[in-house]
C-alpha cells in the first residue's frame, strides 16, 4: 500500500513518542517573525537554554514594519521589537534577513525565494499561514509561543498525527480566474472548520499546471479552510523554482537532491481518508461578503439573505455577518461601494500577482475616491518589479506603491482602515476589526479583482472592467 | 537542567473579587503588543485596577499598599475564562503570583497555568469563603498550599484541596513543562536529525 507525502515525511520526521501519546517531530526548518519570537527566546534566557540548530532557523521582520518608509517605526514599542529580533538573532547565532539586507519581507514570501522551503521538509513558524511552504511538498505548520521555544531548543515539538485529505481540481481555469479563487472557492464549499484534523494535499491537473506562486496561493489558505496544513506534491515546476536559489542545494548535489525530494511525492496507490473532486471550469471569480473566509460568493451571485438560511444556526450567521458588513441582504455584491483597495500578503504579494494586474491596470485610473496601496511581498519582490517598470503603471494609476511588509493584511504597521471603511483585499483573512479599525470591514478577493474595484470605486467583475478574454492571461 | 519540584506554595494571599473573571479581565488585549511576557505583569487586570476614563487608580484590592506584598492569589468562580492567550497567566506569574486558589477554573487557562508551573488549586466553597475573609481581615495572612497533601493551611485553619492528578503529578515532579521531555530525547533527536540530508547541509 502507497504512502502520501505527509506519512513519509512524518515518519522521516518522527523522534518518538511522548509520556502523553503524542509524537515528538523533529522540524527542520523553523522561520521566525518579530511578534512570536521575543517571548519565546525570553523563555530560552529563563531556563538558559541555547537555539539546538542555529543553522536551521532564519528570521526576517514583517508584520509591524512600515511600508511609507521601513527605517521610521510607528512608535517605541515597534522599533523595540525590531531590534528585539536583531539582538536575539545576533546572540542566538540564527541568520536573520533585515531591513539593510535586501532580502527582509513577509516571512512566507522569504522562505521560498531563499530556497529555505523545501521539499520532503517540515517547517514551523508562530504564524498560521505557514501552510504556505507546503506548495514545495513540505509539512508546514503554524505553532504557538510555547511550542517556538520548544522549536528553538529542542528542533522538536509535540504534535499528533494528521488525517489526509486530497483535493483534486481538475481541468483549465476561466480567464480572469486565479489561484486565489481557487482557494476562496474549496473553502467555500468544505467550509472553514471542514479541514480541522486534516493536512490538505492539493492535486490534479490544474495544481499540476500551476506555477509555485499559484500553489503558494492555494496552501496559503489552507488554514482559512481549518486544515492544520496544506501541500503539494513536489515536481519539475518545483524543483525549477528552486534552482539557483541561494539556500538550495548546490549543483554538485542537485541530482540527488532531486531523486530525494522525488521519493516524497505520494505514490499512485497512496490511501487518503477524504477525496473531494473540483471541476475547475466551475470556478468563477470569488468574493467574501462577511465576516469568515468560507463567506464566499462567486460575482455574479447575490449576498445571501437570513430568510435564504437552511437552519437557524446559519440564520444567526448570516445576520450576524450583515449587520457587521452592514451589506444589503439579497443584493448582488457587484457594485457595492469600496473605500480602501490593498494588493499584498503573503497570498499575493508576490512577483506574478503584481505582474498579472500591472498586464491589466497599465493605462487605467484608480476612482479618485478611493484610497489604493500597493505592498510588495519582499524587497526582493520589490526589486524585481521595478526592474519591470510595474511600480511605474501602478503609480500611474493611482496606486502608493509601498516597501515590503504585512502592511493592511493585519494592520499592527500604520497601514490601517480607518472606523467602518471597506476594503477589497488580496489578503487571506476577512474577521472582525482585522484591517485595524475595530468595525472597519473587509471583501476578500484576488488581486486583479481588487485593480478592478479600485478603478470601478465599486466591486466588479474585472473581466468586464478590463477585458480579460481580449488580453491573454500570462502563462 | 530540571525544573524546579513545586509540592508547596507559601506566602501571603490576597482576595481578588469576583466570578467569571476572564482573560480579557486579567489581561486587555491592546497589551499583547510586546516583546516579552516579561512586561506584561504591571498590565495584569490593568483596566479593573486603573479607571478606563481617567486613568486614575481604583479601590481594588491589588491598588492596596498592605497586600503589595501577596503571592497568592485567592478568588471566585470559573476564573480565567474567555480567550486561550497564554499571555493572561503569563502577566498574573509575572506581575508575582505563585499561586491561585479559587472556587473552579476555565480549561484552557488552568493548563496554561500549569504548563507555566503556577498552580491553580480549588476547595470547598464555604472554607474558601473563610479564607477570602481572613485574608480581607490581614495582610499579613501566611498561606500554605501542600500539593503533596493536598491541603491549605493558614493561621490555625486547614482544609483540604483538588488539583486534576495529572497536573498535580507534572507540578510535583518537576515535570509541568514539555520541554523537559522533549530535551531529554537529544539523542534521538540527533540520530533523527543525521538521517536527514537537509540537515546535514
Ligand atoms: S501577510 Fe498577513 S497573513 Fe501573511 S504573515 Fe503577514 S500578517 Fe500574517
Amino acid at each position: 500500500m502507497g504512502k502520501t507525502l505527509y506519512e513519509k515525511v512524518w515518519n522521516a520526521h518522527a523522534v518518538g513518542k511522548l509520556a502523553d501519546g503524542r509524537t515528538q517531530l523533529f522540524i527542520g526548518t523553523h522561520l521566525i517573525h518579530e511578534v512570536t519570537s521575543p517571548q519565546a527566546f525570553g523563555m530560552l534566557r529563563e531556563l538558559g537554554l541555547k537555539v539546538k540548530y542555529p543553522h536551521r532557523t532564519f528570521a526576517t521582520i514583517d508584520h509591524i514594519v512600515p511600508t511609507e518608509n521601513q527605517d521610521a517605526p510607528a512608535d517605541a514599542l515597534a522599533a523595540e521589537m525590531i531590534n528585539a529580533i536583531r539582538e536575539n538573532a545576533d546572540e542566538f547565532g540564527v541568520t536573520y534577513f533585515d531591513l539593510k539586507s535586501g532580502k527582509q519581507g513577509i516571512v512566507h514570501v522569504v522562505g521560498p525565494e531563499q530556497g529555505i522551503t523545501q521539499p520532503g521538509s517540515t517547517i514551523a513558524c508562530g504564524d498560521s499561514h505557514t501552510a504556505t511552504h507546503g506548495a514545495f511538498g513540505a509539512i508546514a505548520f503554524g505553532i504557538g509561543t510555547t511550542q517556538v521555544r520548544d522549536v528553538l531548543a529542542t528542533q522538536t515539538m509535540t504534535t499528533e498525527k494528521l488525517k489526509v485529505r486530497r483535493i483534486e481540481v481538475n481541468g483549465k481555469l476561466r480567464p480572469g480566474v486565479y489561484a486565489k479563487d481557487v482557494t476562496l472557492h474549496i473553502i467555500r464549499l468544505l467550509g472553514a472548520k471542514g479541514g480541522i484534523g486534516y493536512a490538505y494535499e492539493y492535486a490534479g491537473d490544474t495544481l499540476d499546471n500551476f506555477t509555485m506562486e499559484e500553489r503558494m496561493t492555494v496552501c496559503n489558505m489552507a488554514i482559512e479552510g481549518g486544515a492544520r496544513c496544506g501541500y503539494v506534491n513536489p515536481d519539475q515546476t518545483t524543483y525549477e523554482f528552486l534552482k539557483g536559489k541561494p539556500y538550495a542545494p548546490k549543483e554538485d548535489k542537485w541530482d540527488e537532491a532531486v531523486a530525494r525530494w522525488d521519493s516524497f511525492a505520494s505514490d499512485a496507490d497512496a490511501v487518503f481518508d477524504d477525496i473531494v473532486t473540483i471541476n475547475a471550469q466551475d470556478i468563477e471569480p470569488t468574493v467574501t461578503w462577511g465576516i469568515s473566509p468560507d463567506h464566499g460568493i462567486s460575482i455574479s451571485e447575490n449576498i445571501p439573505s437570513p430568510e435564504d438560511a437552511a437552519t437557524p444556526e446559519e440564520q444567526t450567521t448570516i445576520k450576524e455577518a450583515l449587520d457587521y458588513m452592514k451589506l444589503p441582504a439579497g443584493t448582488p455584491i457587484k457594485g457595492i461601494g469600496i473605500d480602501v483597495a490593498f494588493i499584498g500578503s503573503c497570498t499575493n504579494g508576490r512577483l506574478s500577482d503584481f505582474r498579472e494586474v500591472a498586464k491589466y491596470l497599465k493605462g487605467k485610473k484608480v476612482d479618485p475616491s478611493i484610497k489604493a496601496i500597493a505592498v510588495p511581498g519582499s524587497q526582493i519582490t520589490a526589486v524585481l518589479c521595478e526592474k519591470e517598470g510595474i511600480d511605474k503603471i501602478f503609480s500611474e494609476a493611482g496606486f502608493e506603491w509601498r516597501a515590503a511588509g504585512c502592511s493592511m493584511c493585519l494592520a499592527m504597521n500604520p497601514d490601517k482602515l480607518i472606523g467602518d471603511q471597506i476594503c477589497a483585499s488580496s489578503s487571506n483573512r476577512n474577521f472582525k476589526g482585522r484591517q485595524g479599525s475595530p468595525i472597519g470591514r473587509t471583501i476578500l478577493m484576488s488581486p486583479l479583482m481588487v485593480a478592478a474595484a479600485a478603478v470601478e470605486g465599486k466591486v466588479a467583475d474585472a473581466r468586464e472592467v478590463f477585458d480579460v478574454e481580449a488580453i491573454p492571461a500570462s502563462a | 537542567m530540571a525544573l524546579e519540584k513545586i509540592t508547596q506554595v507559601s506566602g501571603k494571599g490576597i482576595h481578588v473579587p469576583g466570578a467569571d473573571l476572564d482573560t480579557d479581565r486579567i489581561i486587555p488585549a491592546r497589551f499583547m503588543k510586546c516583546v516579552t511576557f516579561d512586561g506584561l505583569g504591571e498590565f495584569a487586570f490593568y483596566d479593573v485596577r486603573f479607571d478606563p476614563e481617567t486613568g486614575e487608580k481604583t479601590n481594588h484590592s491589588l491598588n492596596n499598599e498592605a497586600y503589595s506584598q501577596a503571592t497568592i492569589m485567592v478568588t471566585g468562580e470559573n476564573f480565567g475564562c474567555g480567550s486561550s492567550r497564554e499571555h493572561a497567566p503569563q502577566s498574573l506569574q509575572k506581575y508575582g503570583f505563585d499561586a491561585i486558589i479559587a472556587e473552579s477554573f476555565a480549561e484552557i487557562f488552568f493548563g496554561n497555568s500549569t504548563t507555566l508551573g503556577l498552580p491553580c488549586v480549588t476547595g470547598p466553597k464555604a472554607d474558601l469563603e473563610q479564607l477570602r475573609t481572613a485574608v480581607d481581615a490581614d495582610a499579613s495572612l501566611e498561606i500554605s498550599i501542600n500539593l503533596i497533601d493536598k491541603i491549605v493551611t493558614y493561621g490555625e485553619q486547614s482544609f483540604p484541596i483538588e488539583i486534576p492528578e495529572s497536573a498535580r503529578e507534572a507540578l510535583t515532579s518537576g515535570k509541568f513543562d514539555p520541554i523537559q521531555e522533549l530535551l531529554e530525547n537529544s539523542a534521538q533527536i540527533e540520530a533523527v536529525a543525521s538521517q536527514l540530508a537537509y540537515i546535514a547541509q
